[in-house]
C-alpha cells in the first residue's frame, strides 16, 4: 500500500515532466516566432494608429482621433516653405508608371515566352540559358551606364525611359515564368488549330493565349506591384516636379524627419501602401506558393 | 531561301522586343561600364580616356579602408542573419508548426516587409529609431524603463542597416528553405519518429541533407545581391553619418550621382560587375538554376 501511495504522485509528476519535455521544442519554437514577429506586426499596426491620432503620448499611446493627418489628400503640403505638387499628380504618375510597366512586361513576356516554349529556331537553347543567367545578374551595378544610355536616347527625366529600363530588368524573370505556363498547354490544341487552317500567330493569339490566363494575371499583379513600389530608378533618373511619383514624394518628406510630423508621414505611407495591402489580404492563401523563387532582392 | 526566311520570321518577330531590351539595358551597359571606367567623364559627359588613373585614385582613396571594412561587415553579418534566421523561420514554420495554418500565418507576416515599398519600409525603421522622443523605441524606453532618448541610427548606423536588410533577406531564405523542407516526403518523418529519433537527429539527418543545395544557393545569391544593393542603406542612413555606413556599391552611386564623377563611379562599379559575373557564373555552373526556376511557377 505504502509503495503505491508514494509512487502515484511520483508517476504523475514524471508524466507531466515527460509531456513538458516533449512539448518543449514546440513551446520554444512558437515563443521565438511570436517574439520575433511581434515587432513586425507592431510597426504596421502603429502606422495605422498614428495616422489617425492627433497627439501621441510618448510617441506611442494615441490621445485623440483626428483626420488632420490626411489633409494632404485635399490640400498641397508645404515643405520647407515650398508648396509641393498635389498628391494626386504623384498618384497619377505612379499609376501611369506601374500600368505601362505591366503592359510592356506582359506583352513582351507572352511573345518571348511563347517563342521560347513552342517555336524551334537555332539559338533557342542559348537564349534560354541567357534568360536564366540574367535573372541572377544584379543589374543595379549598371546604373551609371544606364544613365548614359538614357541621356543619349534623350529619355533622361522621362517616365517612359524609366519604364523601359525597369521592363528590361524584369523581363528575363517574367518571360521565364510565362514560358512555364506555355509549357503546360497541350500540343493537341495547337495542332487542331493548325489543321483548321489558322496561321501559327493566329493559333497563338486565339487558342493558346486564353489557356495561360492565370499566368498572365499573376505576372500582371507582380509587375504592377513592383512598378508601384519602385524607388531607386525613379529617384536616380527623374528630376522634374511634373514627373514626381509617390515613392519620390514620400522620400522627399522623410529625408528630413524634423520637417513633417510622423502622423502625416504615416498617413501618406498608408495611402501609398493601399494597393499592396489590398493584394495582401485578398491573396493570403495562394500567396506563399506564388512567391516561391522570390523576385525582389534583399 | 524563301523557306528559311519564313522559318525565321515568326521567332524573330516574337523575340524581337525582348532581345532589343536585353541588349540595350544589359549587354550595352556592361560594355559601357567597362569603357567608362577608364575615362574621367564628369558632368559635361565628355569621353576622355585616362588609362588606369581611376583605379590608382581608388587605391589611394583615404575613405577606402573604412568603406571596405563597412562592406565586409555589412555583407557578412547581413548574410548570417539572412541565412540562419531564414533557416530558423523555415524550420519553425514547417517542421515545428503543429498546424499548417500556423506556419502559413507567420510566413505571411514575414512577407509584409518584402512586399512593402522600400520607402515605406525605410520610414518604419527611421521612425522606430528616431533619436527624439517621438521615436517608438524611445517611447518604449520612456514608458517602461523611464530611460532618456537615445540616438541609435546616429551612433550605430551599421547595426541598423544590417538589421533592416536582414529582416528583408530572412524572408527570402525562409521561402526557399520552407519549400525545400515541405518537399521532403512525409513518410520519412513518420518513420523517423516511430524509430524514436530525436528532433535534433531528424533535423541533422533528414532536413539538413535535403536543403544542402538550397542553402548554398541562398548564400551565393544573397552574397551577390548584398554586395551590389544599397537601396535600403540609401534610404535609412544615406551612408552617413560621415561615411560610417557607406559601402562600396553606395560609394560608386554617390560618386556618380552626387559628385558627378561618372568615370570614377564606373571604375568602382566595374569591380562589382566583375565580382557579380563570377558569382553568376558559379550559380549557373553548379546550381542547375534551371530546376530551381521550375519551382517558381505560379499555380
Amino acid at each position: 500500500m505504502e509503495s503505491v501511495e508514494k509512487s502515484i504522485p511520483g508517476l504523475s509528476g514524471n508524466v507531466l515532466l515527460y509531456k513538458l519535455k516533449r512539448r518543449l521544442p514546440y513551446i520554444v519554437s512558437y515563443g521565438v516566432l511570436a517574439i520575433t514577429t511581434l515587432p513586425v506586426i507592431f510597426m504596421y499596426l502603429w502606422l495605422i494608429i498614428q495616422s489617425f491620432a492627433g497627439k501621441m503620448k510618448y510617441g506611442l499611446i494615441p490621445q485623440d482621433f483626428t483626420l488632420e493627418n490626411w489633409e494632404f489628400l485635399w490640400t498641397n503640403l508645404i515643405y520647407k516653405g515650398i508648396e509641393l505638387p498635389s498628391i494626386w499628380l504623384a498618384t497619377g504618375n505612379s499609376l501611369l508608371f506601374a500600368g505601362t510597366l505591366t503592359l510592356f512586361e506582359v506583352l513582351i513576356g507572352i511573345m518571348a515566352g511563347y517563342a521560347l516554349s513552342r517555336l524551334s529556331f537555332p539559338g533557342r537553347e542559348n537564349i534560354l540559358k541567357l534568360t536564366m543567367i540574367l535573372h541572377a545578374f544584379p543589374s543595379i551595378a549598371l546604373l551609371i551606364a544606364t544613365f548614359y544610355i538614357l541621356k543619349f536616347l534623350g529619355l533622361y527625366d522621362s517616365l517612359f525611359g524609366v519604364v523601359l529600363v525597369k521592363t528590361a530588368l524584369q523581363i528575363p524573370m517574367t518571360t521565364w515564368i510565362i514560358k512555364g505556363f506555355f509549357d503546360d498547354v497541350p500540343w493537341d490544341l495547337e495542332w487542331s488549330g493548325l489543321i483548321d487552317g489558322c496561321s501559327r500567330l493566329k493559333v497563338w493569339f486565339r487558342i493558346v493565349l486564353p489557356q495561360v490566363k492565370p499566368g498572365i494575371a499573376a505576372v500582371s499583379i507582380f509587375s504592377f506591384l513592383s512598378g508601384w513600389s519602385e524607388f531607386l530608378l525613379l529617384y536616380t533618373f527623374i528630376i522634374s516636379q511634373d514627373n514626381v511619383t509617390l515613392a519620390s514624394f514620400l522620400q522627399l518628406l522623410t529625408s528630413d524627419p524634423n520637417q513633417v510630423s510622423y502622423g502625416v508621414l504615416c498617413a501618406i505611407s498608408l495611402f501609398y501602401l493601399l494597393p499592396v495591402l489590398v493584394f495582401f489580404i485578398f491573396t493570403q492563401k495562394s500567396f506563399m506558393q506564388a512567391n516561391v523563387g522570390g523576385v525582389k532582392r534583399a | 531561301m524563301k523557306n528559311a526566311l519564313k522559318k525565321w520570321k515568326l521567332p524573330a518577330f516574337m523575340l524581337g522586343p525582348f532581345l532589343v531590351l536585353i541588349i540595350m539595358f544589359f549587354f550595352l551597359p556592361v560594355l559601357l561600364t567597362a569603357a567608362l571606367a577608364f575615362t574621367n567623364m564628369g558632368p559635361s559627359m565628355q569621353w576622355e580616356f585616362n588609362a588606369v588613373q581611376n583605379f590608382q585614385k581608388l587605391f589611394s582613396d583615404p575613405n577606402l579602408t573604412k568603406i571596405l571594412t563597412n562592406t565586409a561587415v555589412y555583407v557578412g553579418f547581413t548574410l548570417l542573419i539572412n541565412v540562419f534566421f531564414g533557416l530558423t523561420l523555415a524550420l519553425f514554420t514547417t517542421y515545428f508548426a503543429r498546424k499548417e495554418r500556423h506556419g502559413l500565418f507567420f510566413r505571411t507576416i514575414w512577407m509584409l516587409p518584402r512586399m512593402s515599398p522600400p520607402v515605406v519600409y525605410a520610414l518604419l525603421w527611421v521612425w522606430f529609431f528616431d533619436p527624439s522622443e517621438y521615436g517608438l523605441l524611445n517611447g518604449i524606453r520612456a514608458i517602461f524603463f523611464d530611460l532618456p532618448p537615445i540616438n541609435i541610427i546616429g551612433n550605430e548606423p551599421m547595426f541598423i542597416v544590417i538589421l533592416a536588410n536582414g529582416f528583408i533577406g530572412a524572408s527570402f531564405g525562409m521561402i526557399i528553405f520552407s519549400s525545400a523542407i515541405k518537399s521532403i516526403p512525409q513518410d520519412l518523418f513518420y518513420a523517423a519518429s516511430v524509430d524514436g529519433a530525436s528532433h535534433w537527429s531528424i533535423i541533422k539527418d533528414i532536413i539538413m541533407p535535403a536543403i544542402r543545395w538550397p542553402f548554398m544557393f541562398v548564400t551565393i545569391w544573397q552574397l551577390l545581391s548584398l554586395l551590389t544593393s544599397y537601396e535600403y542603406i540609401l534610404l535609412i542612413t544615406d551612408g552617413g553619418p560621415l561615411n560610417e555606413s557607406e559601402v562600396l556599391a553606395l560609394y560608386s552611386y554617390h560618386k556618380a550621382f552626387q559628385h558627378f564623377e561618372y568615370g570614377y563611379g564606373a571604375a568602382i562599379s566595374l569591380i562589382l560587375v566583375v565580382i557579380a559575373l563570377i558569382c553568376t557564373f558559379i550559380l549557373w555552373r553548379f546550381f542547375r538554376v534551371k530546376e530551381m526556376m521550375r519551382t517558381s511557377r505560379i499555380d
